[in-house]
């Protein structure tokens, strides 16, 4: 054990944080090594709702594992639905109808806002304040609501298909969109007075858990901890897929490295995705939302193949190894919080505890993707 | 960062000690947008151990700019050029060749601070002797992933500070990756 | 015959008190619920009698008939009587506020100064609890809670003087008549002697709930950080009597505040006085901090200590030395 050297001081005491335990959201364990108040190491100890989703990946079909992308991160499933299809359509070279590919854009950003609104309210719970997260829900209900009323799911999605989207949106399903964007730019203003401008917040995360970019490399932080970190870095703009390079979007970067950066960045992602579906639903084309001819059983030609796409919270990557079958012979899910959190152990050494959870609760977990 | 250095370096490296690998033809994939290709799957290359060497391959086909294949002994090295060069590391992964009874470990890199570039640097070591150097001391991303992979392959990453199982329950004693698993 | 009476009057007292101590327990939990759902736009409690007012009740049943479970390894005597003190201190309190002119249940002389020695009680009773439970959430909340109540019982104690100069008394009925008149008079506007009075009312008011370790500084409850806090280890009617007694401090606190700052039973116009004044302003009090609590994140405990030790000390010290000095001169 690496905490073995520290725990010969008698001042210390451990403690385990989970794998039941509020503030981790879930099934994560942290073995935490303590000094009175203040956290000496933090260890994750992952694996509980461990699933092997990569050996199913080799046992079944390439169409057969598409259901299993809406059970990683359950919050944001669109994104990793969108990044395998995208990636067996780069090895199968298919070619998706632009409205397709709008679709996909407008549903999977509404999935962002969905789940940068739970972690809102989720992250002010671990700060004690209960009242947000009704609110979070309550915008996100909507959200759940449009996009059931398209893909037939609330949360576990299994929309998008290899050529382009089960099935095509409707006008209602538009117009559902532009309502709840004005609904909640409404309703923006509220949260950031509300719980923004609130002193004891500010107090809570300004300065707490600093991450810098360099800590960010060396660990393979993505999403709104990197750009919390001043990198600016978003795979929808650095290595455009889909039809992101139509859209006119900012990466929010904040530069300040601590909890509260990382905050905004989710907090300002919320309104870019909001331009991004205005846009999108703006210019969305009329046509079929399916490639003409896709083929029954997809056998992509002999090789590795490497996809990624920017998930609510970061870079989620897929590398596929083909052997010109209808499986695969290996699928390796790189999931963007397993390296988030990976960074937790060093940089929440001599934390207060309080100030630990809250750092924890800023990177954002969603523990079955860690496990997967 | 200066790409240009970097995949000369690396190119160096993968060549050391095996001179008459330098020269690998750049892979031509074909990316035949028709869907004429899937009808009949390519099967012509017979299975081959792919030879060390340096790859520029198509970004658009393969999600990655370049491919190397070092020797195990070098993978450190390899992430020291690549820290130097500001790069990220991704994922670190593996992929059980059961035919060539080898297995391979895939390292991701990506560049993070502008231009995108990603980098893949695989290493392939025995079956039956599955040691390779650990990367943890250059990229503190590594522990986490080499325990993974240690989980999924029973690779042994020498020189790791805690290469226990990560995912896995800590008393198993199967690596569920590996092509002869059979379940438990 | 004089004993007799007495002993009925102690016995109506004695019943009345724990009557309302109690009921007030159930009743603002189901308060606080409807609150909270108020605030978060849900509905609340609705099921068990209408609006779901008969909820407390069905949640008492529900406490006394669960197993008393002693965890294995717990001092068991220890774990036995927290709960007790957490309750009984609560209870003794009650004794001496005056609700009216004429319902108080002993007068006593030095009213004021019972109360903050049985309030000290408490935290006796979140640090046996935590300490007995053997359980180390339990203990890390113990400690917070007794360094957050030690904190900020002097700030609380020192405000609480400058009562007492200006109205001369430690006597809580001599306190409030002081405050008789109009709402002019009474003790948080600075119009009274108590010069400094606006603030000291605040101060005061963030003191208790403190005291009573009410959100935004449940430190010792934090629900995300320790689970429960002292309490964790606690099922049935333990976890029951904490429950009451915490909400039993609650009104202990606001109405210690009324009678303190807002003129207890005294009508704001000078008007039609009694005791449905003194339950209206503590109501209206207790409403606010359910209000706080449901809408603030939490604090962290080097901030709570700071607050206390470098802000509400110096500035209460300073408010006593600054009304002695102005008594003097004006008075």
């Amino acid at each position: 054990m690496s905490s073995q050297t520290a725990s010969q001081n008698k001042e210390h005491f451990e403690i385990n944080l989970g794998p039941q335990h509020p503030a981790t959201h879930g099934v994560l364990r942290v073995k935490l090594l303590m000094d009175g108040e203040y956290v000496v190491d933090a260890e994750p100890v992952l694996g509980y709702i461990h699933r092997m989703h990569e050996l199913m990946g080799e046992n079944r079909t390439w169409a057969k594992y598409l259901p299993n992308m809406g059970r990683l991160d359950y919050l944001s499933a669109l994104s990793y639905n969108l990044g395998y299809v995208e990636l067996v359509e780069k090895m199968a070279a298919i070619e998706v109808p632009e409205r397709a590919e709008y679709i996909r854009v407008i549903t999977t950003e509404m999935n962002r806002i969905s789940s940068h609104l739970l972690w809102f309210g989720a992250f002010v719970l671990d700060l004690g304040g209960f009242t947000p997260l009704l609110y979070a829900f309550d915008d996100r209900e909507h959200i759940l609501d449009l996009l059931e009323s398209v893909t037939g799911s609330r949360l576990t999605y299994c929309y998008f298909r290899f050529g382009g989207c089960s099935n095509d949106v409707e006008d209602e399903f538009l117009t559902g969109c532009l309502t709840f964007i004005k609904r909640l730019r409404s309703r923006m203003p509220m949260y950031h007075n509300l719980v923004t401008k609130n002193v004891i917040l500010m107090q809570r995360l300004e300065g707490v858990g600093p991450v810098s970019a360099e800590m960010c490399r060396k660990y393979g932080a993505t999403g709104p901890v990197l750009r919390g970190s001043g990198i600016n870095y978003d795979v929808r703009k650095n290595e455009p897929y889909s039809v992101y390079p139509e859209f006119d979007f900012d990466v929010p970067v904040y530069n300040e490295c601590d909890s509260m950066a990382r905050y905004m960045v989710r907090m300002d992602e919320m309104d870019q995705c909001m331009r991004i579906i205005e846009q999108a639903i703006a210019k969305i084309p009329e046509g079929p939302v399916m490639a003409a001819k896709v083929p029954k059983m997809i056998k992509p030609a002999a090789g590795d193949y490497y996809h990624a796409v920017e998930a609510a919270r970061g870079t989620f990557a897929i590398r596929a190894v083909s052997e010109g079958k209808n499986q695969a012979y290996r699928m390796k899910l790189r999931s963007p919080t397993f390296s988030n959190l990976s960074l937790f152990q060093e940089a929440s050494k001599g934390m207060l505890l309080a100030d630990a959870l809250a750092f924890m609760g800023s990177i954002d977990l969603v523990i079955p993707e860690i496990d997967r | 960062m200066n790409k240009a250095n970097v995949i000369q370096e690396l190119k160096a490296l993968a060549s050391e000690g095996m001179p008459d690998e330098t020269e690998v033809a750049p892979v031509v994939e074909p990316a035949s947008p028709e869907g004429d290709q899937e009808a009949k799957p390519k099967k012509a290359a017979p299975p081959e151990p792919r030879k060390n060497g340096l790859l520029e391959v198509d970004y658009a086909v393969k999600g990655v700019h370049v491919d190397v294949q070092i020797n195990s002994e070098n993978v450190v090295r390899a992430a020291e050029i690549l820290d130097r060069a500001a790069m990220t590391l991704e994922a670190v992964t593996g992929v059980d060749w059961i035919k060539d009874k080898e297995l391979e470990v895939v390292y991701d890199y990506s560049y993070t601070g502008g231009e995108c570039l990603r980098i893949v640097v695989r290493a392939r070591i025995p079956r039956d002797e599955p040691n390779i150097p650990t990367v943890s001391e250059v990229f503190g991303g590594a522990n986490w992933h080499e325990r993974e992979t240690f989980d999924f392959f029973g690779i042994n990453f020498e020189g790791h500070p805690q290469l226990e199982y990560l995912l896995l329950p800590e008393d198993c004693d199967f690596h569920p990756l590996l092509k002869d698993f059979k379940g438990c | 015959m004089d004993l007799g009476i007495n002993v009925v009057e102690m016995l109506i007292y004695l019943v009345g008190i724990i009557a309302f101590a109690a009921g007030n327990a159930a009743y603002l939990v189901w308060v606080e619920r409807k609150g909270a759902a108020h605030i978060q736009r849900r509905t609340g409690p609705k099921e068990v009698g209408p609006y779901g007012l008969l909820q407390p009740l069905a949640d008492g049943a529900k406490l006394m008939s669960k197993q008393l479970i002693i965890p294995d390894g717990v001092d068991k005597p220890l774990f036995m009587v927290a709960p007790l003190i957490a309750m009984v201190p609560a209870i003794m309190i009650f004794v001496t506020i005056p609700f009216s002119d004429s319902i108080i249940a002993r007068d006593i002389n030095l009213g004021l100064l019972m109360i903050f020695a049985f309030a000290s009680v408490n935290v006796l009773a979140l640090l046996l609890g935590g300490w007995a439970s053997r359980n180390k959430y339990a203990v890390i909340s113990a400690a917070r809670a007794v360094s957050q109540n030690v904190a900020y019982e002097i700030p609380m104690l020192i405000i609480a003087i400058t009562i007492v100069m200006v109205s001369g008394s430690m006597n809580l009925k001599e306190i409030v008549d002081f405050q008789a008149g109009g709402f002019w008079n009474w003790n948080f506007l600075p119009t009274n002697g108590n010069f400094l009075g606006p603030i000291t009312f605040v101060l005061f008011f963030i003191c208790f709930m403190a005291e009573t370790n009410r959100a935004p500084f449940d430190l010792g409850e934090a629900e995300s950080e320790l689970i429960a806090g002292f309490h964790t280890e606690y099922g049935s009617m333990g976890f029951g009597l904490f429950f009451m007694g915490e909400y039993a401090n609650i009104v202990i606190g606001a109405a210690l505040t009324v009678i303190l700052f807002l003129g207890g039973w005294y009508c704001p116009f000078g008007l039609t006085d009694g005791i449905w004044w003194f339950l209206i302003k503590m109501y209206l009090l207790i409403w606010t901090v359910v209000l706080i609590r449901w809408t603030y994140p939490r604090v962290t405990l080097w901030s709570l200590l700071n607050l206390s030790w470098k802000i509400l000390i110096p500035f209460s010290l300073f408010n006593l030395l600054a009304s002695a000095g102005l008594i003097k001169i004006l008075g």
